[in-house]
């Protein structure tokens, strides 16, 4: 595969003497992530010495680097090189299975949003649940996921004033999106149910749960279910290869 | 094994290290020291392993009574430094007894001291660094900055406990150099046309009182862009200059959010980022162009410098020891 083919809009730069920047294109869109994804596999195969961190992002990678090590002009070329491999058959990804008790006291906006958009809450719920959604990246804070695929009859507008501490594993929907809260923090988004998986546990042996190109469904549960997953310390949700 | 009673902490003040490398895909930025040239003297100092975690002080330093069995400690930066209301010179290191009160004073130039001792604090690391994340509460004390009563326990000292130097070490003054700081264009520059950037690269700017260690706000001449200025979100370095809706730049710092989205006109070189993290509210700066390949052997000479010094502190320890 030739590079042009990769798309007009490819794109290497410098982040100054920090990083080398591949960006396949200002969207958010599968198509692009995973390529994003695709390539950051191959980095991390190669094994190239000097490269210090690939962030996976909705429409770029970065590759941190160490110029004691390597230096850019060379990295770039090594980039060159798996920018015109072609893409490896689509990759399986990891299919989580993340269980939620929506409404009530772990879903606070739940009956706001669904009169916002004239629907019941169990249509909320079923649009919700019904969706694979793929983590585009993990940003903003430790481990939270931002997730693409959400049904469009539930955008909905931030709020108009954060709520200055929302818990760790609070299921919130703003603009297009929706995400699982890692850590307690502030949130601008509505509030519409918790799932007692903590996606980021710094103890835990694995302390992240996601990481970008994994799927994930969420499973409603009930609230007695909720507390049962959350008295576990060392609960854990399932996933599976999915190709 | 010592302790240090806080008896005043300070303003803010932070465990912090080398920082926590490989973890920005998941979200979690580097922390570490702000001027990690002076943070790794203070350890040499001492006789510790390059990157074993110190105090770092905001603009002033705090006061602390020595526990039982004494330690060893050296403070970098251009900071006041007094032993039992003495003064004693900071890049030095000074062997405190038991109850003796250290009390580190103001910055007298730059923004960031550091408080190394012999043996180092005794912390747990978190994904492979004490440094403290304060906005997610990891590392370092509880993940918090530390507080007047706290106990902070200290660790056994390494063999080449220093003896205290006669005469301070030769230093190093990033906070007093004032000289453009140099970055390379983008990676969003084309968000610009060649007026804002020519803008960007003559005008001066002041560091604004909302600056931490998450990012600089700078007040002065608003940059505008060409086309919006939201862009999909994609990652942020330490050092990129985002340029948000008020035109006015942001400059990320080490406890930045890994990603956002405001387009980037420029990125500090590496260089130059101890120089940056002395920088306090009411400084002003400037920016000039560099290329790539200038950075990175502005870098690369810079750390043959510091690896000798380092290297020539820890001999003089050996000979005496």
């Amino acid at each position: 595969m030739d590079i042009v083919e990769q798309g007009p809009s490819l794109r290497i730069a410098p982040i100054a003497d920090h990083a080398l920047y591949i960006d396949f294109g200002e969207v958010i869109d599968v198509a692009v992530n995973q390529r994003v994804t695709a390539l950051a596999r191959r980095v991390a195969q190669a094994g190239i010495v000097g490269v210090t961190g690939l962030i996976p992002t909705y429409r770029a990678l970065t590759v941190a680097y160490d110029c004691t090590r390597i230096r850019q002009s060379r990295l770039r070329e090594h980039m060159e090189r798996l920018l015109a491999e072609p893409d490896a058959a689509v990759a399986p990804v990891r299919s989580w299975e993340v269980p939620v008790a929506y409404g009530g006291e772990h879903g606070i906006d739940l009956q706001w949003l669904a009169d916002h958009h004239q629907l019941e809450l169990e249509e909320v719920i079923d649009l919700h649940s019904a969706v694979s959604y793929r983590v585009y990246m993990i940003g903003f804070m430790p481990g939270f996921a931002y997730l693409g695929g959400l049904d469009q009859r539930l955008h909905t507008s931030r709020r108009e004033s954060p709520r200055l501490k929302v818990p760790a594993g609070s299921v919130s929907i703003g603009g297009m999106q929706t995400a699982v809260a890692s850590i307690e923090a502030p949130s601008g988004w509505h509030l519409i149910g918790r799932t007692p998986a903590r996606s980021f546990l710094p103890s835990r042996d694995e302390p992240f749960l996601f990481q970008a190109g994994d799927a994930i469904r969420f499973v409603p549960i009930g609230p007695d279910e909720f507390d049962a997953l959350a008295a576990q310390p060392d609960y854990l949700p399932q996933w599976t290869w999915r190709t | 094994m010592s302790r240090l009673s806080v008896l005043n902490p300070g303003v803010l003040t932070t465990l912090q290290d080398r920082g926590r490398t490989g973890y920005e895909d998941r979200g979690v930025p580097p922390s570490g020291a702000l001027d990690e040239l002076s943070f790794a003297i203070a350890n040499a100092l001492v006789g510790n392993p390059a990157g074993t975690g110190a105090l770092e002080f905001t603009l002033l330093g705090g006061q602390f009574r020595v526990g039982q069995g004494g330690c060893v400690v050296a403070v970098t930066g251009d900071m006041e430094v007094f032993i039992d209301d003495q003064p004693v010179a900071p890049y030095q290191c000074h062997v405190l007894r038991s109850g003796a009160v250290l009390k580190v004073g103001r910055a007298l130039s730059g923004a960031r001291g550091y408080l190394a001792v012999a043996g180092g604090f005794v912390a747990q690391p978190v994904l492979g660094s004490v440094s403290t994340l304060m906005r997610g509460e990891l590392g370092g004390f509880a993940g918090r900055a530390i507080a007047k009563g706290d106990e902070l326990q200290l660790a056994a000292p390494s063999q080449y406990l220093p003896l205290a130097a006669r005469e301070p070490a030769q230093r190093f003054w990033p906070q007093r150099e004032h000289q453009p700081l140099r970055v390379v264009l983008g990676p969003q520059q084309d968000y610009f046309d060649d007026s804002q950037v020519e803008r960007f690269l003559s005008e001066s700017f002041q560091v604004s009182g909302q600056s931490d260690r998450m990012g600089y706000r700078m007040t002065g001449p608003a940059i505008t862009h060409l086309k919006g200025f939201n862009i999909v979100s994609d990652a942020i370095s330490t050092g990129s200059v985002q340029i948000p809706g008020s035109g006015h730049p942001i400059i990320a710092m080490h406890d930045r959010q890994t990603t956002g989205g405001y387009p980037k006109i420029a990125t500090v070189i590496r260089a130059d980022l101890a120089r940056l993290g002395q920088l306090k509210p009411g400084d002003w700066m400037s920016f000039a162009l560099v290329t790539v390949d200038e950075a990175e052997t502005l870098w690369c000479e810079r750390q043959v410098m510091l690896t000798a010094y380092l290297d020539e502190l820890l001999l003089r320890y050996r000979r005496r020891s």
